[in-house]
């Protein structure tokens, strides 16, 4: 059975949808500290 | 604080690498689905850890609408206890027992699930305040919906190869596990979409509900005939155990991961509501500078 190509799949697409997540909490958070820094400016 | 998180995410990183070191080289290929089955490695510990995250958020949700009032908050505490006492006393009883053995399920694994309730319940109760229960709500959310979503991409890449379809329509514990997604995905849209002052104690009572369909999902396999396998743990499936004692470490590794991750969005949710503070001191303060110049302006005509 050629299956070694789902295993592979599956593992990619685990840690795909795991550092999309925390690319978006960074994303985030650097957002919001830019904010935060601009109102404690003004 | 600051400086025990880089090393607990290098300790982490380092124990994710061994666990899946483990699951592809350490652990024996299965005898009847060959190399594939090592899915369940990334499989099952991803659906145990949102199980347990919205468990984490049901719980906050549950905290966080009893602490609106002493009375309900008291009231909460004697259901909670009696759930404990009544779920243990039950899982002696030999018809109980004999229920449970009957469905291949086996007494200890409920006893642990019924103490859960009771001591996960206080302690959270202990070490969040109201306003932090809500974070946490939030964030157990967000993070359990990621492993849910792992869940359903890996689960269907398993399937093709096993069963032969990516998707068994019908099947009780697939079709469960994409409700549950759905409801924790609609839970974050209203906090996401939702402005009004209630949006709190409605999200934790949609969550309330929705943590309603874990069970459902968990017991699925138990009570009705479906194409998934019987579970390895708790149930009548039975494991090789140097492959369980893998599924073991792995899930221990995912959880390490899990709590940093909702370590971090915990900390974002922190600063999101101050900034939000921020805005509206800022916007009471320009306010408050437009009344002032009201009567001058008035003044001056």
């Amino acid at each position: 059975m050629n299956a070694i190509k789902f295993l592979v799949a599956a593992y990619i697409a685990t840690w795909a949808i795991h550092f999309f997540y925390m690319g978006t909490l960074v994303t985030r958070f650097r957002r919001l500290q830019k904010q935060r820094k601009e109102l404690g400016k003004e | 604080m600051k400086r025990i998180f880089p090393i607990l995410a290098a300790l982490t990183a380092v124990f994710l690498a061994y666990a899946t070191y483990r699951n592809l080289v350490l652990a024996p290929t299965d005898a009847l689905q060959g190399d594939v089955y090592r899915i369940i490695y990334y499989h099952v510990p991803s659906a145990w850890t949102a199980f347990l995250l919205f468990f984490i958020n049901f719980i906050a949700s549950v905290q966080y609408l009893a602490s609106a009032k002493p009375s309900r908050q008291a009231v909460a505490k004697w259901v909670v206890i009696a759930i404990g006492v009544v779920g243990v006393v039950a899982t002696f009883l030999p018809q109980v027992q004999g229920q449970l053995k009957s469905i291949g399920m086996r007494p200890s694994a409920m006893t642990t699930t019924v103490i859960m309730i009771p001591l996960a319940y206080f302690l959270i109760g202990k070490w969040f305040s109201r306003e932090r229960l809500d974070v946490l709500a939030v964030t157990s959310a967000e993070v359990g919906v990621v492993f849910c979503t792992i869940v359903l991409v890996t689960g269907p890449i398993w399937a093709r190869p096993v069963w032969g379809i990516w998707w068994a329509p019908g099947d009780i514990r697939l079709t469960s596990t994409l409700v549950l997604w759905l409801i924790y995905v609609s839970y974050l849209l209203l906090r996401r979409f939702s402005s009004s002052a209630q949006t709190q104690m409605l999200a934790a009572a949609l969550a309330v509900f929705g943590a309603l369909d874990v069970p459902l999902v968990y017991f699925s396999i138990w009570f009705f005939r479906t194409q998934h396998p019987q579970p390895v743990i708790g149930g009548s499936g039975s494991m090789d155990p140097r492959m369980l004692q893998t599924l073991l470490i792995s899930w221990l590794a995912f959880l390490c991961f899990a709590l940093l991750v909702c370590w971090s969005r915990f900390r974002l949710e922190l600063l999101k509501r101050e900034v939000e503070e921020l805005y509206a001191l800022e916007s009471l303060g320009s306010a408050a500078e437009v009344k002032a110049s009201l009567p001058l302006q008035r003044s001056a005509r």
